[in-house]
């Protein structure tokens, strides 16, 4: 089982890419309460059949791993929403794509802390291929809102290949320093 | 760290980019492949990720490629890491934790030294192969 809501996220996000996606849009928004994620792609989507199994740990198309017999990620992330009370929804039409979006109340006992947000954004905006990749991260404190947006097309063009080590290293201070921000606004008296 | 711009961040690789040309590129032609299939986020794949960042650039290597990839099929020594580097047969390392990533960069990518402990596939193949030498 995941340990963080950012491995959570991890998970969904892949799956979005690995859906033949050219487009992935990411929205993570953070109350003092609650953190909502929605993950939209506009890949392959899934048919009514697929959608009835995705909750099933024991399902699997068998397109990435033709012997495996598992599929966990969107198992795992709907238990752990229903044991904390939170919200998921899955809609997917074939051919178009696929939304998942889900929100974790931050304040019940058993949610998973959030985990490190600046890797995981790392590691999504990095992971191989050539879709496009829009994160959009906000944080609503009271009357108080900020929020910040990621273009992976952007960063591409300004940094180059991600996986250099360089480049890896330079998008991860550039997304630290938007996470700065916002703990700025986090920790203000 | 005040809150950087796509124009600061275009500032900073220019400068990085001269601090690498006057330097001899060490790290050239090694990939680090980390496993971040779901097995491998449940075991922390993403603070290793993190810590092969973080020893890569305390070593200053900058062209080393740092890639991700799906399950490996080793879901029980999560993390897993394939390191290639040249000189040295493809290695796959298991249970690898942030120590463990920063002795793989100071041992295997900077001495060609195999981190004995972790090594789960792939060498011993090759070795064989190679007549053992």
């Amino acid at each position: 089982m995941h340990a963080s809501l950012c491995d959570f996220l991890s998970d969904i996000v892949q799956n979005a890419i690995e859906a033949d996606s050219s487009e992935v849009r990411v929205s993570i928004e953070e109350r003092e309460d609650a953190m909502s994620f929605v993950v939209t792609d506009n890949g392959k989507g899934m048919s009514e059949e697929i959608r009835r199994k995705v909750s099933d740990p024991f399902y699997t198309d068998g397109i990435k791993h033709k012997r495996r017999k598992m599929g966990l990620g969107i198992p795992f992330l709907m238990q752990a929403v229903d044991a904390v009370g939170g919200d998921f929804s899955l809609e997917s039409e074939e051919g178009k794509g696929t939304t998942v979006a889900y929100r974790f109340p931050l304040k019940h006992i058993d949610c998973p802390p959030v985990g490190n947000l600046v890797s995981t954004l790392v590691s999504m905006l990095a992971f191989g291929g050539a879709y496009r990749m829009i994160v959009t991260r906000s944080l609503v404190l009271g009357e108080t809102e900020e929020s910040y947006e990621l273009d992976r097309g952007d960063l591409w063009d300004l940094l180059g290949d991600f996986s250099s080590s360089g480049n890896l290293q330079l998008l991860k201070t550039y997304v630290q320093s938007q996470e700065t921000a916002l703990d700025e606004i986090r920790n203000r008296p | 760290m005040a809150k950087m711009t796509l124009e600061d961040l275009r500032k900073l690789r220019d400068s990085k980019k001269s601090e690498i040309q006057k330097r001899d590129i060490a790290g050239k032609d090694t990939q680090i492949i980390i496993g971040m299939g779901t097995c491998g986020i449940a075991a922390g794949a993403k603070v290793v990720l993190d810590a092969f960042l973080q020893a890569l650039d305390a070593n200053k290597l900058e062209n080393v490629s740092v890639t991700q990839t799906g399950c490996m099929g080793l879901c029980y020594v999560e993390p897993t890491v394939e390191v290639i580097t040249p000189g040295m047969p493809p290695v796959i390392y298991g249970k690898v934790d942030a120590a463990v990533a920063k002795t793989i960069v100071e041992d295997h990518v900077m001495r060609n030294k195999m981190v004995s402990d972790h090594v789960f596939d792939r060498p011993s193949a090759d070795i064989i192969k190679d007549g053992g030498k």
